[in-house]
């Protein structure tokens, strides 16, 4: 009897010891988690609320004022409708374009890593550098772009340089970037499909590639291509560094975006209370891009 | 499969070709350019090899008029900073929630989720005012801190270490190992693929990082690459487009050296991450 009860107390404080190791080594993790994550969010809900400035000495509540004054504000307007447009534009071709890419690469043996490396490169380098590179290619008078359309007798637009414009040539540079990403991410979903699917296929009488495609692949790639969905519409939704680059929102507004706004309203402006607003909506865009991720998640038909 | 080059076969290297060209191009051009002056290239023409040569000139230029050498320095050390911070902080917590038993790890697991839902675009404000509270603008400290969690680290290693088998940390145990000593002797060794694959992850994506050091940094000597060489453009009034492709080259060269020698890691560092970011 009291041996059972000597070595329950033993489990227990072996138990209990391995706890406290637990806590030990996840501390340093919490506590920078509550720091740098859980307080700001929390404080910048908190500033929504408020009229905060950066310099004024004191500050009041002001209830839902600031995000009143959001629903009015052109400029907001603006600055979400640009964030869709260029989305809308940037995660549809960038998606199929990396598919594409990567079907290709998949296809033909030869020259396969050379080419991954090329459409990879432009995401393994600096984009604010080439932003400047892609600034001169677009320039409306010397740029290569415009001198190259010249010779087939069109004349160009001055590509970030006019409102209508602007954002089909961020948009440009935006799926130049993030095209090499989606293709691995994709090549990767493909080594994944078994072989023995396709030959199953081919014995049921599925002949053509496209039908393969329509049948076997595209179903088979339905967890990555959710995935890579999610994953280019929040970095679109989070455009700042060609902008900042290159069109500093305008001309006209016509590139004010979403995180562009928050950062002039915030940083330049140092309407922090208003700004904290903006930050509320642009993390609750996110938090609906999640939900929604999982919600397709959950409904995903698994093959394998 | 038949290495004859059907019809189909040329259609596809040559759209595959076609389209490397195309996304080549901007590399292309910033190696033209960074060669030409001022005249060749207000000529506009599409010739890529320079007539003059300039290439002395606008290196000169780009070395001078911002230090460089200072913010490749600054982008090393803040990196590498991160990187260090980021993986002694997430491994242990990671190996607490994937190994051992506690009763928070619900609450950690909700923290986590937390943290990958909400980027430092939405922070910034709260931390830009308490650094400026603290007099800590401008400082290693503030480019640093806020990146010495990384919540997607612990989420990455937690996925590594739960497939490692309880064996091995049992084996140590008995061995008279403390939980530290395991961390650091077996689970460390143990995880270098996801440590590389992490690190490849971190450093781009704080060597890239715009938003935050633009923030917290005004002061030329704390600027991080991306930060120096909008400070270039600045100070470039005019449009010397072949200074400014020679800044652009010199600054894009240390990554794109480090991804063209180790491009398999590379990949294989951002697909493993990107499996679930």
């Amino acid at each position: 009897m009291a041996d059972i009860a000597l070595s329950f107390s033993a489990v227990e404080t072996a138990g209990r010891r391995e706890a406290r190791t637990a806590w030990l080594l996840a501390s340093p993790a919490i506590l920078l988690m509550l720091l740098f994550i859980v307080l700001p969010t929390i404080a910048v809900i908190v500033l929504g609320f408020t009229d905060f400035e950066l310099g004024y000495g004191s500050f009041r509540f002001v209830g839902l004022e600031n995000y009143a004054e959001l629903i009015s504000d052109r400029t907001f307007r603006r600055s979400l409708w640009n964030t869709t447009v260029y989305t809308a534009i940037v995660t549809p071709v960038s998606i199929v374009l990396g598919l594409g890419i990567a079907l290709l690469i998949e296809s033909e043996p030869r020259g396969r890593d050379f080419f991954r490396t090329v459409y990879f490169l432009p995401v393994a380098s600096l984009l604010v550098a080439m932003a400047t590179v892609w600034q001169y290619l677009f320039h409306p008078s010397i740029g290569p772009l415009n001198t190259f359309l010249a010779l087939l007798g069109i004349s160009g637009p001055n590509w970030l340089g006019a409102s209508s414009t602007v954002i089909y040539g961020l948009s440009i540079i935006g799926i130049w970037q993030s095209v090499g990403f989606n293709m691995v991410l994709f090549l990767a979903g493909l080594t994944a499909i078994p072989r023995e699917l396709y030959s199953a296929a081919e014995v049921d009488g599925v002949k053509s590639s496209i039908d393969r495609f329509r049948l076997v692949t595209w179903p088979m790639l339905g967890p990555t291509t959710l995935f890579v969905t999610t994953i280019s519409v929040i970095n679109s939704v989070k455009v700042f560094e060609t902008v900042k680059t290159l069109t500093e929102g305008g001309p006209n507004k016509a590139s004010e975006v979403l995180l562009w706004t928050i950062y002039q309203e915030g940083f330049v402006f140092l309407r922090v209370g208003y700004a904290s607003a903006m930050t509320v909506v642009f993390l609750a865009i996110l938090v609906v891009l999640m939900v929604l991720q999982y919600r397709f998640l959950d409904r995903q038909v698994h093959y394998t | 499969m038949t290495q004859t080059l059907t019809l189909g076969r040329f259609f596809r290297l040559s759209l595959l070709s076609l389209g490397a060209l195309m996304f080549l191009a901007p590399y292309i051009f910033m190696v033209s350019t960074a060669g030409k002056d001022q005249s060749e290239i207000f000529s506009a023409s599409l010739s890529l090899i320079p007539q003059h040569f300039a290439y002395m000139a606008n290196f000169t230029k780009a070395l001078t008029r911002v230090s460089m050498q200072n913010l490749l320095l600054n982008g090393v050390i803040v990196c590498g900073l991160i990187l260090v911070l980021q993986v002694v902080v997430a491994v242990p917590c990671a190996y607490a929630l994937a190994k051992l038993k506690f009763g928070a790890a619900r609450f950690m697991m909700a923290l986590v989720m937390l943290g990958l839902l909400v980027p430092i675009h939405a922070t910034a404000l709260p931390l830009y005012v308490a650094f400026d509270k603290l007099s800590l603008l401008n400082s290693y400290t503030a480019l640093v801190a806020p990146f010495s969690i990384s919540v997607f680290g612990i989420f990455l290693f937690l996925q590594f270490f739960r497939a490692m088998p309880d064996d091995l940390i049992h084996a140590a145990r008995l061995d008279g190992m403390s939980e530290a000593g395991i961390v650091a002797r077996v689970i460390v060794p143990n995880a270098w693929p996801a440590v590389t694959a992490f690190a490849i992850f971190s450093v781009v994506a704080h060597w890239n990082d715009l938003f935050w050091p633009l923030i917290v940094v005004t002061n030329q000597s704390y600027a991080t690459p991306p930060l120096g060489l909008l400070f270039f453009r600045a100070a470039e009034a005019g449009d010397d487009y072949g200074a400014l492709m020679a800044a652009t080259l010199i600054i894009t060269l240390p990554l794109v050296i480090a991804f063209l020698l180790a491009q398999k890691r590379f990949v294989e560092g951002i697909t493993m991450t990107g499996l679930k970011g």
